[in-house]
Parts: structure tokens; sequence; C-alpha cells
């Protein structure tokens, strides 16, 4: 499938789609007329499909500058009257929650969905926080797909609903559905309202205590009408095998490991099926729980409803037992698999578990850690800077590595060891202020330039406002590297491919008052040592700025020409065995052969030559 | 068919892997075929381990169940051995040969068997083996690039492989670049043909 086809095949066919895409394919159903982001996994295809198609779609898309404008973006065209998808990763309704909060108290016009991609077991992520408690505190209406054809239906069901009772809805997926491919069923793509216009409501739109008062009352009486909507809709809905002894809960993946454990099993059981759950449809749970004996509730990642069906057990004084992650039949933490729910349900059923032959292996499995690619700017822009904080002799325990959100963290590993803090999108900066006020040691702070614009100026700012002394490295690698490549404030084009502004991290960082500011190619070792030197003995905030584009994107743009990438070789004459290239500088594409020889992998080369200017003996050349 | 036909695919980023397990998905819904699929992005991508799951029927999520899947493709030797768990003696392994020695190695902080020590372990363990190198019959097709579809034609010259090779050929047209296509096909076919000529050694099925 080409990714055009999201848009162009018609109704009543079918597509094979990550569930990503059936969210585009969906919105493009539904007639959104503006989305808009900040990237992040596992959401970020829904980006990268709307950057390919939006212009032809006639949808207004944009990557924002970081997840709480892309929020507000959307917010806007809602409440003039248009229909809008917001999407971002589970951490980046963090950082949207100001304007969440406060949506869902205005409300809107036009029909608004945001989507938050969860990530339980925390593949690509800092933490595994179930945004299903987000909407119980913002009180916004959710939904859980369990797959991707429900991703685009329920975005469609989700707008209208949105639209009914003017206020946005929240669409929460984890990894299994984001990641997950499977056939969807298309419908109609319908025309998208280009334009809207705001009607004046202050009352309706101005949060001062004043009007959110009313507001507040208002959202309360939606959130009641909108549960007779839970409790009627088909949505939730029981799967019955036959049995009444055991009923499952479930919602989302969740639900698919429950119904494909009970087929397997043969168990004879009654599933109830949550897809639209919250607000909790308790009539129809505390139904449910009265034609069963005992209940198991098999959720991701909080025991959400778990509580919520102990809270209607306890409201009606009904004796029965709960299974779930409260009584650890199920682990309270981490995403769920199909062994997992069938252990839990063997548990609960039997009392113990049968016994499960794996095969095994004693050889040792060699450690594949993500690394920085072949190629990859970062990697001699730390080499460098290395060899810069060497030669004016400073110790490792007296340096604090400040890092921050992007592929730039992988220097955790050895042999760099260059990130020994990072908690959130920015933190380089404010975690980094606080070690230099608090610390004599030295703090050398890593931002990248997607991140530096998502949230590192404030931090800049606060870091030049007080004087600290403090060295930024801008790794700017001219994307937004580590979700796949998306463009940034900083690159001319915007999210439908079209001219932007640029804006200047340098300029950005003068004008801040930043009393050293430089940019360098990092590829250029002895240069970049030379600044880098410079720097470390700045006594305020310097900021150096090592631009060169992303190896990925190097290659894309390569391959879309046709051009042959330079390759290299070892010259065994010359070589001497040093393995600086392979243990110092540590590009993947070097590796120690059977004989001890050093070998480039020219699979894995990307050609980028900074390799020569590594090797003392100059054995390292050009493969003509 | 078997009720749920369960495919486990095992590699390293850059390597292909969610491309032939995409190709195979759509293939199989061409002909008619439930399929669901399960697929890694972000941080595991930078040279780490990267699985993709497949199951052709009646199933509602993609992850194997623990050592029952049908057929496993590894994509690189000692990643077949991280595969030991979504396996057992009955599954059909394929196996390609060339490695992709990751740095932990050279700094000393991770092993990595010989390539003949794990192929040894695993016949011993798992009753259907097919090892081949991928890359050199990549390399002969025109392009080491073209690993993938080596194995992928492997994968589809496979005992009880339910998907037709036919579409799966028209699939691949629809999803790699026009200029290199000449140079999959060959490796798909190439793969296929090894497999079956290798096949003759086997022990048959049970």
């Amino acid at each position: 499938m080409k990714i055009k086809e999201i848009l162009s095949v018609e109704e009543g066919k079918k597509l094979f789609l990550l569930g990503n895409e059936a969210a585009v394919r969906g919105a493009l159903e539904a007639g959104v007329s503006v989305a808009s982001t900040y990237p992040g996994t596992p959401s970020s295809e829904i980006g990268d499909v709307f950057f390919n198609l939006a212009q032809e779609a006639g949808i207004y898309f944009e990557f924002s500058a970081n997840e709480k404008v892309a929020f507000e973006v959307s917010t806007a065209a809602a409440a003039a009257g248009l229909r809008s998808f917001v999407f971002m990763k589970h951490v980046g309704l963090n950082v949207a929650a100001d304007a969440l909060m406060s949506t869902v108290y205005t409300g809107v016009r036009g029909g608004m969905i945001i989507l938050s991609a969860d990530d339980p077991s925390m593949h690509s992520s800092q933490n595994e926080q179930d945004n299903r408690i987000m909407a119980r505190l913002a009180r916004i209406p959710l939904l859980e797909p369990s797959n991707p054809q429900e991703v685009k239906d329920l975005i469609k069901y989700g707008l209208n609903i949105s639209e009914q009772f003017e206020i946005p809805l929240l669409i929460r997926t984890t990894t299994r559905i984001s990641h997950m491919r499977g056939i969807v069923n298309l419908g109609k793509i319908i025309a998208v309202k280009k334009k809207g216009f705001f009607k004046k409501d202050p009352s309706k739109y101005v949060v001062v205590p004043q009007f959110v008062v009313q507001m507040r009352k208002r959202l309360q009486e939606k959130i009641t009408q909108i549960q007779k909507i839970t409790e009627e809709t088909n949505l939730n809905k029981i799967i019955d095998t036959g049995g009444k002894e055991l009923g499952i809960i479930s919602s989302g993946a969740a639900f698919n490991y429950v119904i494909d454990v009970v087929q397997e099993m043969g168990l004879k059981t009654r599933i109830l099926k949550l897809a639209f759950s919250y607000p909790f449809p308790e009539q129809t749970v505390l139904d449910f729980i009265n034609t069963v004996d005992k209940v198991l509730i098999v959720e991701e990642v909080e025991p959400v409803m778990e509580q919520g069906v102990l809270a209607i057990l306890g409201r009606y004084s009904i004796n029965k037992r709960v299974y779930g992650k409260l009584d650890e039949t199920l682990p309270l933490m981490y995403e769920f698999n199909p062994d997992i729910v069938s252990s839990g349900i063997e548990k609960m059923i039997n009392g113990k578990l049968r016994e499960r032959k794996q095969l095994k292996t004693n050889l040792p499995l060699p450690l594949r850690p993500p690394v920085l690619c072949p190629g990859c700017p970062h990697r001699p822009a730390y080499y460098a800077l290395k060899r810069a904080i060497r030669k004016l002799r400073l110790k490792e325990e007296d340096i604090i590595y400040s890092s921050d959100i992007g592929c730039y963290a992988l220097a955790l590993q050895p042999p760099y060891n260059m990130a020994d803090y990072c908690i959130c999108m920015g933190s380089s900066l404010g975690i980094g202020s606080g070690f230099a006020k608090t610390t004599s040691q030295r703090v050398i702070a890593f931002i990248g330039d997607s991140t530096f614009f998502h949230a590192g100026m404030p931090g800049l700012v606060n870091a030049i406002h007080h004087k600290e002394k403090l060295l930024l490295v801008v790794m700017d690698n001219r994307t937004t590297g580590m979700t796949g490549g998306q463009p940034h404030p900083g690159i001319p084009i915007d999210g439908q491919g079209n001219p932007a502004q640029e804006i200047s991290i340098e300029e950005v960082a003068r004008g801040m008052g930043a009393g050293l500011v430089k940019t360098i190619d990092p590829f250029s070792l002895k240069e970049a040592e030379e600044v880098f030197i410079e720097a470390l003995q700045f006594e305020e905030v310097a900021v150096i700025i090592t631009k060169h584009p992303c190896a990925m994107i190097i290659n894309a743009v390569g391959n879309k020409k046709g051009e042959k990438k330079p390759g290299y070789k070892i010259n065994q004459e010359k070589c001497n065995c040093c393995l600086l290239c392979v243990n110092s500088f540590t590009c993947p594409a070097f590796f120690v052969a059977k004989d001890n020889s050093v070998n480039i992998n020219s699979l894995l080369c990307n050609g980028c030559g900074v390799c020569v200017q590594v090797c003392p003996k100059k054995a390292i050349e050009v493969i003509k | 068919m078997k009720k749920i036909y369960k495919i486990y695919l095992i590699g390293v980023g850059g390597q292909g892997t969610i491309k032939a397990s995409t190709i195979i998905g759509e293939a199989a819904m061409k002909q008619g075929l439930n399929v669901v699929m399960s697929e890694v992005h972000g941080m595991a991508q930078r040279g780490g381990t990267v699985v993709t799951e497949l199951k052709i029927g009646d199933a509602h999520s993609p992850l194997i169940e623990e050592g029952s899947a049908d057929l496993l493709i590894a994509f690189e030797p000692a990643e077949a051995l991280k595969a030991l768990n979504k396996i057992n003696r009955q599954t059909f392994v394929i196996i390609n040969s060339s490695p992709i020695i990751p740095f932990t190695i050279s700094l000393g902080i991770s092993e990595y068997p010989e390539v003949e020590e794990i192929i040894k372990e695993l016949k011993k363990i798992i009753k259907n083996l097919l090892v081949l190198n991928a890359r050199e019959i990549a390399r002969e097709a025109g392009n080491i690039i073209s690993e993938n579809m080596v194995l992928l034609g492997a994968g589809v010259a496979s005992p009880e492989f339910p998907v037709d090779k036919e579409l799966i050929i028209q699939t691949m047209k629809e999803n790699l670049p026009l200029a290199s296509w000449e140079v999959n096909l060959r490796a798909l076919e190439n793969g296929f043909k090894k497999a079956k000529e290798l096949k003759i050694n086997l022990p048959i099925l049970n």
C-alpha cells in the first residue's frame, strides 16, 4: 500500500492499516478540517500520514511547536465551528494539560477529538501513565478502541458526540493499537469545511471566575447526559460464550487478549467490552455483575475500571468477588499479552498455574541497545566535546551532563556516558540550571533542535537571566529525529510541505542575551573541538549549536535522487589496530573480524566519512 | 490451513522486517483471510531488536502466545535465540546466517556466540531448521539491501505457509520502489528456490 491510498481508495474497499493510519482515514471520513500535533511515539505516524496527504485532502495540518500549542490550535478551530483533531503521545497530554482542563469547561462548537497514544511497558517513553485517569481528572468523555477499524470508527462517532454535546472527546490508544495493523473497511470521505466563523461569547470562552462557575455546572450536566449514552450505546457490548460463573470486563488492547484466550481455552463466560468507558456506565456494569458469579477486570495500566466496579459493589452492598490488579490476579504494571491474561484466568479458576514448557539456551544473548546511527551528526559532536574535556583535564565526576528527550540521549551508552539526567522535554535546561546553582560541578546541557523549540526556550531564558555557568549544546540535526523525521519551527517547511518561516536558534539565543553563541558543523572534528574548548572556559551561559542534518534525512534525500553513498574501507597495511574507531568513536558500522582486523560493514555504513578524521594512521579510505 | 497461523519475525533495525511483514499481511488480506499484525517503531529501531508478529485467521490480538509460532523468520542468527520463548520444537524456523555484530561486543560488555555454534544449538532443539545466507543471496540478486526479500521468499516456501506466492509478488510490487523492483523480485525468487532446495534434507514434519 502507498500512503496516498489512505485518501484515494474509495468507500467499500479494504486496506491493511496501522492503527495510526486508520486514525487519519477516520478524520477524512468525518470531515475534519484542522489537525495538529507534536510528534511522539507511539502517535507519530498519524502526523506523517497527514504530512503526506493533508494538502490534497484540503485539510489544514500542522506540526506545532509543542503539544499545548497543537491543542490550542485545534481548540480554536473547534470554537470556530470546524471539526478538529489533535493527537500526541501520552506524556504530550501533560504538556497540553493546562489547555485541556479549561477547554472541557468552555466546550466547543465543531467536533473535537484528542487522541492520546499511551505507551504501556514504555517501549519509547519515560513513563507509562494511564491517561484514562487524565480523562477522569478533566471530566472528558473517553473512547477506547481495540483495533484499527475501531480507531477509525470511534473518531467518526466521537466527533458526532462532541458536536452534539459541545465537548471535546478523548480517545486513548496504546502502543499495541497504534502500532497494530489490521483490515479496515473504508467508508465515504466527506467534503471539508474550509473556514469557520467564531461567534463571540465571552461567557462561554473566557475562563474568568465570574464565568467559570457556570461553566463548571454546565460541564457536570453534559457529563450526566453523556453517561446516558454510555449506558445505552452498543459500543459497550456483551459477548456471551455460554457461561455465567465468570464475567470479564475489559477494554482496549486488553480485550483482544481476553477474547483470544477465552476462545483458545474454550471458556464459558460473559465478557463486557467497554469502548465508551467514561463517563463510566455504572448501570450497565451493575446489570452485568448481577448476571455472573464472579468478576475479573482486565485493563492496562491502572486499576481504573476495577475501582469503578468496587465502588458500585460497595454502593449497592453486593458481595461478589472481584479479581483484577488490586488482588494481584493480574500484574499492577506493564502491558499485558495473551500469556499474562491466560495466567491470570488460570490462577483465578484453579488457584495455580499450569506448567509451561519453554525452549531454552545457554548460549550468551548479545545485547543490542538502541544506538546512534552510522553517519549520525551527534556522534562527532560528542566525540569532539569529549576530546575538549580531556584537553582541559576536566574530571568526569566534576561534570554533569544534563540531557533531554531525543536520539542524543543515546549518548548515555558507553563509551560516551554523556547523559546523567533526563526526565522530560526541555528539562536539560531547568535541571542544568538547578545543578549549576546548587553544585560546583560543570554543567553541560544537551537539547535537540525540535526539543529546543518545544520546551527548551523558557529554560534557556531562565538560565541566562540567572547568569548560570552552563554550556548548552543544541544538537541541531535539522529534524525531529527520534520520531522519524518531522519538520519543526527551525525548518523552512511546514506540516503540509509548504514553505515556512525558519526560526534561527542562533538568533534566538543571541536575542535572549547569551554571552557566547556559536554554530559549528560537527563533521569538522578539529574546529568543533576548538570551539568546545573555548565554550568550556566561558563563565556564563554559552550556546554551541552543532548543526548537521540527520543521517536519515541525508539517506532519504539521496535515495530519492538515486545517489550512491560513498563507501569506506580499511587499508589493512596502514591500520595498527589501535581500535580508536571501534572503541572510542563507536560507529556501529565498524567491527573486528575473527582475525582481529578492523573492518567496515558496507550494509551499515552511511558514508559520512567522519571516521577518516578519527583515524591517526589515515587507514580509512574511500572506495573508488 | 490451521485455524490461526502465527508468524514471528525478528531482526535488527534497518533490515526491513516490517516491510516484509506488511507484505505478508496485505497479501493475506487480498486472499480473503483475516490478518492482524504488530510492529515496533521508535527508539527500538535505532539498531535495536525489531520484532513483528502476524496472525492469519480468526484472531483479535497479533501477539503470539508463548511457544506457539508456526513460522519463525530470524533475520539475524543471534536474534533467533531471543525468539525461543515464542516457538516450539515443531515450529518451522528460517535463519539468516549473516550476523550483525552489535557495538556491545567490541566494548566487551556483551558476548556474541559463533554463528556455527548458534546453528548447532538450534538444530538440537528445533526439528525444522532452514539456514541460508540471505545477505549473500541478496548480493547475487543485485543488492544486499534486498536481504529481507530473500527471507520472505524462503518463508513463502515453508510447508504450511498460507498465502499464495503470486499474491505476495503482486503486493511486493505495490509496496517497493519501482527502481529496485527487479532486484527485489530476483531476491524473493532466489530465497524461495534456495529454501526449496534445502528443504529436501529436512526431517518430515509431524
